[in-house]
């Protein structure tokens, strides 16, 4: 990763000449997998919504513990793995719960969660965009595996604590217990982050820094959903999906190796903005036993 | 080895002392702040079944399952900038108390265990503990007959009973004193919730705050005596008391003010 960080800096790629696209490329919806995320997120945080809003319950609780319609119980592992490290092991409720997830995410690529379901990736993303709009460049990010370590960090505090020490500061379930039960200053801490995205570090929290993201993208490194670069002959270095990626480092080994044009970086979070933008259908979604591109 | 190398292997030493650095302070602060949070305030009460705070706090996931298991809207999920542990369950026993339902939907609802399914009479639960706090203004205590507290108490005559004392401000009145007892008190906060004055004179505190405790060594000694079915140290000789030789053995007279109606 250290070595994708520095590499991405140095390696100079023509930028600015990019040729006219052709005219149904133009036509093309650039925002699809956007859009869909969005209605993914804004769903998810809408089921939970109608319950207390308008007395419709379809899912109870919130991303650190649910029920849907009374049988499916899902459970953040990260919340089981502390509490575990705190030295309690909790009901079957809840570990049949985090199994569930991990299972789903092992299937999908963890950091699915990330971005179509993480209501806080609205807020980075949203940073992300000002930051790209105003032109802001530079900033200090901490090193990106600064979230491994802060993972283990975390587990080694609850640990040393004997309690669920995240759940005290974490911004991604502060969010959503807030706008679900009732956010109090939590409006300040989610502002914090989005100021931190926005002019301290680009993509500072979910690419260097949450512990949640860090886990999921551990969980995700089997996962069978990928972005493919399958037409990556037809790249014309604009940069425009390095641009918009929330983990750049990703997609280089796909599009500029020679190896498999499957983006099988664990941290790839499938949010498919590399296929919106990308004005020449490089990239599309796949699976990673598809054997369609030989390479 | 060449210049490039050493400084490339300098620049990732550099990168991966902070990473290690920067995330083993954030872990350090968060833990720090989290172990000076541990501390629950007086008036913010556990559901049922909670788990002492400590435990509590290892496995509460803050999903507000219990909030939604609560028929009654007693439960809420505190909020950051509130003195309870940010987004864990607890209930204000003056706005809204427990009404102790039978089959106790908030811990049927907890997925961890942060509320324990071992408790399945709720009249064992030990939410808190009701402690009459001000002698001052509580109305039984000025001689009035208020009883509202004890009306109202869900185990009547077991946790909270009405004990007839003496008026000596009248010389002439019972006061009929609400009193507490442990042993049957769940901390549900129906008489704080109810208390008719403005500020309650009876109040739910965390079991920790609201008793004391005996030493171990310490034995009653009418209890002992009714265990054993008398004394324990054989008949004791009457002294009698210097300065009082003619009250000592005399049977009290009866109360008698001289107020007749």
């Amino acid at each position: 990763m250290e070595t994708m960080n520095s590499g991405s800096k140095t390696h100079v790629l023509p930028v600015g000449g990019s040729p006219a696209p052709t005219v149904d490329v133009a036509q093309r919806f650039r925002a699809k997998w956007l859009l869909l995320r969005r209605l993914s997120q804004l769903g998810i945080l809408g089921l939970f919504l109608i319950g207390p809003w308008f007395g419709i319950w379809i899912v109870k609780g919130n991303l650190s513990s649910s029920l849907t319609l009374d049988v499916l119980p899902l459970t953040d592992p990260l919340l089981v793995l502390q509490s575990m490290a705190a030295g309690h092991l909790p009901y079957r409720d809840a570990i049949v719960g985090a199994a569930i997830v991990v299972g789903a995410y092992l299937l999908i690529g963890g950091r699915v969660f990330c971005s179509w379901v993480c209501p806080l990736n609205i807020v980075t993303d949203g940073a992300a965009a000002l930051r790209r709009k105003l032109g802001i460049k530079g900033g200090r990010a901490p090193a990106a595996t600064t979230r491994y370590w802060l993972l283990l960090g975390l587990l080694a505090a609850c640990f040393a604590t004997g309690s669920i020490v995240w759940e005290f500061v974490n911004p991604v379930s502060m969010l959503h217990r807030g706008l679900i039960f009732g956010i109090g200053t939590a409006w300040l801490v989610v502002f914090g982050i989005f100021t931190y995205d926005f002019l301290i570090a680009s993509r500072g929290w979910c690419g260097h820094l949450c512990p949640m993201g860090a886990l999921y993208g551990l969980l995700g490194r089997t996962a069978l959903l990928r972005v493919a670069a399958a037409k990556r002959s037809a790249c014309n270095d604009c940069l425009d999906c390095f641009a918009i990626c929330p983990e750049p480092q990703v997609i280089r080994p796909a599009l500029k190796g020679s190896g498999t044009p499957l983006i099988i970086d664990a941290n790839c979070t499938n949010c498919g903005r590399c296929i919106d933008v990308c004005t020449l259908d490089v990239f599309c979604f796949t699976n990673r036993l598809s054997n369609r591109f030989s390479s | 080895m060449s210049a490039f190398s050493s400084s490339a292997r300098r620049q990732f030493l550099n990168r991966f002392a902070g990473a290690v650095g920067g995330a083993a302070l954030l872990s350090l602060g968060v833990g720090l702040y989290a172990r000076q949070a541990f501390a629950l305030p007086a008036q913010a009460l556990r559901p049922p079944g909670a788990l002492a705070e400590r435990d509590f706090l290892a496995t509460c996931v803050r999903c507000g399952l219990c909030v939604r298991g609560c028929p009654y809207d007693t439960l809420k999920l505190a909020e950051l900038g509130q003195t309870v542990a940010t987004g864990t369950p607890y209930f204000d026993a003056r706005k809204i108390p427990c009404e102790m339902c039978e089959d106790i939907p908030c811990v049927k609802a907890c997925p961890t265990g942060a509320l324990d399914r071992q408790l399945t009479d709720i009249g064992k639960s030990r939410m808190g503990l009701a402690v009459l706090v001000d002698h001052e203004s509580c109305l039984n205590f000025l001689g009035l007959r208020c009883d509202v507290c004890y009306r109202v108490c869900p185990v009547i005559d077991k946790a909270i009973s009405l004990e007839n004392i003496h008026n000596p401000r009248s010389d002439r009145h019972a006061m009929l004193l609400p009193t507490v007892h442990s042993e049957y008190c769940t901390g549900c906060g129906k008489c704080e919730k109810s208390c008719v004055l403005p500020e309650a004179a009876i109040k739910v505190y965390p079991l920790k705050l609201a008793k004391g405790r005996l030493p171990e060594h310490y034995r009653k000694g009418w209890e002992e005596k009714a265990k054993h079915g008398g004394s324990l140290i054989g008949e004791q000789i009457e002294l009698p008391v210097r300065g009082r030789e003619d009250k000592a053995l005399q049977q009290k007279a009866p109360l008698d003010s001289g107020w007749k109606p």
